[in-house]
């Protein structure tokens, strides 16, 4: 019995260890094997700088607006009675269903030059494909359903008692949010406020497609990433990698220390 | 009331009109301009070989998927809590690292003499990478709630390791791992980021649905982008809805 389980345990861990550890042990390998100054260089380089400072402008944009809307719908969704309350979850989810590639067309087909609102947009001089908001747009999408995902359960659990006895205390809507709910969910948000980050960090093909991916201009960190190994720039290109890779890495602490307070929960 | 109109907005401009300008473009020159795009030699390429190295993907995904979360659950040894954390990487990690990461050590200056570079194996390692947790993370909480007696009973029994897997755990396991391998589908019939670099997106060759949309963007052919988006929408739209239907019906029907 015990030797089954060992090899199990050596198939299972030789698994993860080709797949996952040893290609991203590599990359790191790679990047510092000549020291840490080309590393320097490659990632103080003016575009390099200005990719960095996009990503984390589109992030402060987009993921306070995905928390927001996310604890409304997971409000709505959760505490709400209506018709079509089917379809709203249903809308909510969907981003996850889509390719990032699709995401990117769609909006072009809405917002770009020749979509329903180019002339519109056009004429009141307003550019949102190939330019920044676009780009806020595409990763507020695909980064959608993670609040409402994380806080849809917690809010369940929860129940209403608190809520309905804050009520009848002579509490306001806004007052009971405040006080009551928002305190009982708010590692449920948060965790799903992490996700939304790193997804909104590393966001690629929705990306790719409505940015234009102009060098200094609407170029996100991962597409720097593209940008400097399609041009053979690979110490660049790594050096960038690792610096989304070591955002992944404290993602993922986050997430355990999470999940470890929100215990009792399976989350994915 | 104010809120309500609000987020209906944010919906609206996000996902439900992108969606519909998708469909309408799709179907902009009727049933048959829609038919010819999405049969045209290349796009049939592509989504071929989308479903099919989405098919492999899962068929591996529940096997490592399943035999990692069982290791997970009832084995112990050292560095357990990290191993377990890591499983969640390919989550965190952006899709475009996925596949720089890869091409590192599979790729044309591998360290290990194994170069996958814009072959179709290159496909499946990027996929399998990206989809890694999905089996794992919804068979691991069934395999802790799994009631251990009924396999000791079954063993007390004269039944053999083999028999007990076969006749107790892996039934009890079945849904978990069909959502997994659902999930694992839905991602990797749209995936982009990872494949982009290694695959070298070349067509009839390795050139997946979703590097064939992009392309048709760059090429300003949007009606054949939309057509095969559509194509990919549906088939995600199919796998996980085929996801909740079973669930619900197995929600009721079984307990």
């Amino acid at each position: 019995m015990s030797f089954s389980k060992l090899g199990l345990r050596t198939v299972a861990l030789g698994y993860l260890a080709l797949l996952l550890v040893a290609p991203v042990a590599m990359i790191f390998y790679r990047t510092f094997e000549h020291g840490l100054a080309p590393v320097w260089e490659a990632i103080t380089e003016p575009n390099a700088i200005h990719a960095f400072w996009l990503s984390i402008e589109i992030v402060a944009i987009a993921v306070p607006l995905n928390t927001i809307f996310g604890i409304g719908m997971a409000l709505l969704l959760e505490r709400g009675r209506f018709r079509g309350k089917v379809l709203l979850g249903l809308l909510v989810d969907l981003p996850f269903a889509i390719s990032p590639v699709v995401v990117g067309l769609a909006l072009v087909l809405v917002y770009g030059k020749t979509g329903w609102f180019g002339g519109w947009l056009t004429e009141h001089g307003i550019q949102v494909i190939f330019s920044v908001p676009g780009i806020v747009i595409a990763t507020a999408v695909v980064s959608l359903p993670f609040v409402a995902r994380e806080t849809t359960p917690v809010l369940r659990e929860l129940g209403t008692d608190a809520e309905q006895a804050a009520a009848t205390l002579g509490a306001s809507t806004w007052q009971t949010f405040w006080k009551i709910t928002l305190p009982a969910i708010r590692w449920g948000v948060v965790y799903g406020v992490v996700l939304t980050t790193a997804r909104a960090l590393g966001e690629f093909g929705a990306v790719s497609v409505v940015s234009g991916r102009i060098e200094g201009q609407t170029q996100t960190l991962p597409l720097y990433v593209q940008g400097q190994f399609e041009n053979f720039d690979i110490t660049g290109a790594y050096a960038a990698a690792v610096v989304l890779a070591l955002l992944a890495l404290g993602t993922l602490l986050a997430m355990n220390i999470l999940t470890r307070r929100t215990r009792g929960r399976t989350t994915v | 009331m104010l809120g309500r109109g609000l987020l209906g907005l944010y919906l609206s401009v996000l996902v439900l009109l992108p969606v519909a300008a998708l469909l309408a473009k799709s179907g902009s020159g009727g049933l048959d301009a829609f038919w010819r795009e999405v049969t045209g030699p290349e796009a049939q390429a592509a989504i071929k070989l989308t479903l099919a190295t989405s098919a492999i993907v899962v068929v591996i995904n529940a096997f490592f998927g399943t035999l990692i979360a069982w290791v997970l659950v009832r084995d112990e040894f050292p560095g357990k809590r990290y191993v377990n954390a890591l499983i969640d990487l390919p989550f965190a990690l952006p899709t475009i690292v996925a596949g720089v990461v890869l091409l590192a050590l599979y790729g044309k200056n591998s360290p290990v003499g194994i170069d996958v570079a814009f072959t179709r194996a290159s496909i499946v390692l990027a996929l399998l990478f990206v989809t890694l947790p999905f089996v794992v993370r919804s068979v691991q909480p069934v395999l802790i709630e799994l009631d251990r007696s009924m396999e000791e009973a079954a063993a007390s029994l004269g039944a053999g390791p083999l028999t007990v897997l076969r006749r107790i755990v892996l039934p009890t396991l079945t849904p978990a791992i069909v959502s997994g391998v659902a999930l694992s589908f839905a991602r990797a019939v749209g995936e982009y980021g990872s494949l982009v670099l290694i695959t070298g997106n070349l067509p009839f060759k390795t050139e997946v649905g979703s590097v064939y949309v992009f392309g048709q963007i760059q090429n300003e052919d949007l009606p054949a982008a939309a057509a095969v988006s559509v194509v990919l929408l549906i088939v995600a739209l199919a796998v996980l809805g085929a996801l909740t239907l079973v669930s619900r019906w197995r929600s009721k029907h079984v307990l």
